[in-house]
C-alpha cells in the first residue's frame, strides 16, 4: 500500500495556513455590508489580512488549530490499520512544522502529549469504504472556543416554547446563537443537526459543515429555513466579534437524522470564521488538494 | 489610535473608554486556564501549598504583572527544540474561563490590562474599575498577524503546564486591540448582550 503521510502533511498545512476560497468571500462581503469605520468592519479587515499573511508566510491561520478531523473514503483494498498509522504520524510531524499547535491534553492528568496525538479519538478519524477507485481524505480543524458554545436541545422545550417542529428547531438554534454572542468568535458558520442520538446527532451538525458555504440545501424546507436563520441571526447584531455588526452568522448548514419515537434532540455546531477545512483527493499516482 | 506603554499608569487606564481603539507595546505575559487557577489557589487565595518552583516563578512574574498585562493566549511556537523560541501563531483565545479568578488576580497583582477576547462577566467589570484597569478585545483568530507584533520572546515559565498554558514572556510592539471593558464600569459586551436578548425575545414571538 502506497504511503501518504507526505501528501497528509500538506492537507494539513493547507488546512490550517491557507482559508479555502468559499469562507474568504464570504468574510469579504461581510466586510463590505459593516459600516464604514465600524469596529465591526475593522475587525473583518483584520481578519482578511491575517488571512493573506497565513497563506503567505504558512503559518496557522489561528494559533487554537483545533480538533483534527478526518472522514476517509477509500476504495476496496486499502488498509484503515496502515491509514490510520500515516495520519498519525502527519499530525505529528506537522505539529513539529508549526502548522498545528500541540492540543492533545490528558483530561486526567492535564499533561499535553506535545506531537498532538492522544487517544483514538485524537485526531478524530472516520472512514468509510466506497466504490470506485477513488481515495478522499477531508479534514476539519475545530477550534476550541467555538466548540466550546456549541449546544445541544432536547425538544420540546417549554421555555423557549419550541416543539418538535422546524418551528421549534428555529427558535433553538437562534437561542444558541444568542448565547453564544462573540465567543465562538464571530462571524460563525452553524452546524445544525435535527434528530439521531445525542452522539451521532453532534457528529451529524460536524459533518453538515463540510458543505460548501454557497450551496443549497436539496430539501426545500430546509433550505428556507438555512436562510431565515442566517438573516435572523444577523438580526441579532451581536456581529463580529461580539462588536456589535450586521454579520454574527455567515451560513448555516442543516441535516436530519432518524430518531427515536422519545427523542427529538437538536445539535448546534459553531464553527469560527477560522472555518478550516481542505480535502485530499488520490487517484492511481496522481494527488490533488481543495 | 491610543497608543499604550507597559507597565501603564492609573492616569492612562482612566484616561480610555469602552470602543477605543489601542496599539500595545512593551513586555507582557501570557496566561490562561492553568496559569489563572495556579495563581489563584497559590498565592491569591492560598488554599494550595506552593511547590516545586512555584515561588521563584512568582518572584519573576511579580514585578512583570505590577502595572503590566496578562493576555489569555496559547501560542504556536516555533524552536521548542532549540530554546530559540519564535511565535508563529498568537491570537486571543476566550476570556470568559477566567471569569472566577481573573478580579482577584488584577487586584493582588495590580495587573492593568487584561487582554482576551469574547470579553468578561460582572466580576471582572468590578476588577477593572478596583484596580484600575481595562479588559483589552483583540481579534480572535488573527493569529499570523497578532505574532508579527512579537518582537522578541524573552523566556518562558512553566513549560511544564505545556505549550498552550505556559507563562510566555513577550516583547510587544503595537499589539492591536479595542477596549471593550474600561474602568468607568463600561462594558461593549453588557450592551450587545442586552440588545440582542431583546432581539431574540422579539424573534421568538414571530410566528413561524
Ligand atoms: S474560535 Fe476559532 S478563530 Fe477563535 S480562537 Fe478558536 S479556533 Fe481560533
Amino acid at each position: 500500500m502506497r504511503d501518504l503521510t507526505e501528501s497528509l502533511i500538506e492537507l494539513i498545512r493547507r488546512t490550517s495556513t491557507d482559508l479555502s476560497p468559499d469562507v474568504q468571500q464570504s468574510l469579504e462581503q461581510a466586510r463590505d455590508r459593516e459600516e464604514r469605520g465600524s469596529a465591526a468592519q475593522s475587525a473583518l479587515i483584520t481578519i482578511l489580512d491575517n488571512v493573506e499573511l497565513s497563506r503567505k508566510n504558512s503559518t496557522p491561520i489561528c494559533q487554537d488549530t483545533g480538533t483534527p478531523i478526518f472522514y476517509v473514503r477509500y476504495p476496496e483494498g486499502w488498509s484503515t490499520r496502515r491509514l490510520r498509522e500515516q495520519i498519525r504520524s502527519a499530525i505529528a510531524a506537522a505539529t513539529k512544522k508549526s502548522y498545528l499547535r500541540p492540543n492533545a491534553v490528558d483530561s486526567l492528568t492535564d499533561k499535553n502529549s506535545g506531537n498532538n496525538l492522544g487517544d483514538d479519538a485524537f485526531p478524530t478519524i472516520h472512514f468509510e469504504e466506497v466504490e470506485g477507485d477513488e481515495l478522499t481524505v477531508e479534514l476539519m480543524l475545530k477550534g476550541g472556543g467555538c466548540e466550546n458554545v456549541g449546544a445541544q436541545y432536547s425538544l420540546p422545550n417549554s421555555q423557549l416554547g419550541a416543539g418538535r417542529d422546524l418551528s421549534g428547531v428555529r427558535k433553538v438554534v437562534l437561542d444558541a446563537v444568542q448565547r453564544a454572542q462573540g465567543q465562538g468568535c464571530a462571524p460563525g458558520i452553524l452546524g445544525v443537526s435535527i434528530g439521531g442520538d445525542r452522539g451521532s446527532s453532534y457528529y451529524a451538525s460536524k459533518e453538515v459543515l463540510f458543505r460548501p458555504l454557497a450551496d443549497e440545501n436539496a430539501n426545500p424546507d430546509l433550505a428556507k429555513l438555512e436562510q431565515r436563520l442566517t438573516d435572523e441571526s444577523n438580526q441579532l447584531g451581536i456581529g463580529p466579534m461580539g462588536f456589535g455588526g450586521k454579520t454574527t452568522v455567515l451560513a448555516t448548514k442543516i441535516t436530519g437524522r432518524h430518531r427515536l419515537p422519545a427523542s427529538f434532540f437538536v445539535s448546534v455546531s459553531y464553527m469560527c470564521w477560522a472555518h478550516r477545512h481542505r480535502k485530499l483527493t488520490v487517484r492511481g499516482e496522481e494527488v490533488s488538494y481543495e | 489610535m491610543k497608543t499604550l506603554t507597559l507597565p501603564i499608569s492609573n492616569e492612562a487606564i482612566l484616561d480610555l473608554h469602552k470602543g477605543d481603539p489601542v496599539a500595545l507595546s512593551g513586555v507582557m505575559m501570557l496566561g490562561r486556564d492553568t496559569v489563572h487557577k495556579w495563581l489563584y489557589e497559590t498565592f491569591v487565595r492560598q488554599t494550595r501549598q506552593p511547590q516545586d518552583d512555584d515561588l521563584e516563578v512568582y518572584e519573576a512574574i511579580k514585578p512583570l504583572l505590577n502595572g503590566g498585562a496578562i493576555y489569555h493566549c496559547g501560542p504556536v511556537v516555533a524552536g521548542l527544540d532549540t530554546k530559540d523560541y519564535r511565535f508563529v501563531a498568537a491570537g486571543p483565545t476566550t476570556s470568559i474561563r477566567e471569569e472566577p479568578y481573573q478580579a482577584d488576580v488584577m487586584r493582588y497583582f495590580n495587573v492593568k490590562a487584561v487582554i482576551g477576547k469574547g470579553g468578561m462577566g460582572p466580576k471582572t467589570l468590578q476588577g477593572c474599575q478596583d484596580a484600575p484597569g481595562v479588559y483589552l478585545h483583540a481579534i480572535g483568530g488573527a493569529a499570523s498577524l497578532i505574532a508579527q507584533t512579537v518582537v522578541k520572546v524573552l523566556g518562558v515559565h512553566k513549560l511544564s503546564f505545556g505549550v498552550p498554558e505556559a507563562m510566555w514572556v513577550i516583547e510587544v510592539k503595537d499589539f492591536p486591540a479595542v477596549v471593550t471593558m474600561d474602568a468607568h464600569g463600561q462594558s461593549q459586551h453588557a450592551v450587545i448582550e442586552q440588545q440582542s436578548k431583546a432581539e431574540f425575545e422579539r424573534l421568538l414571538a414571530v410566528p413561524f
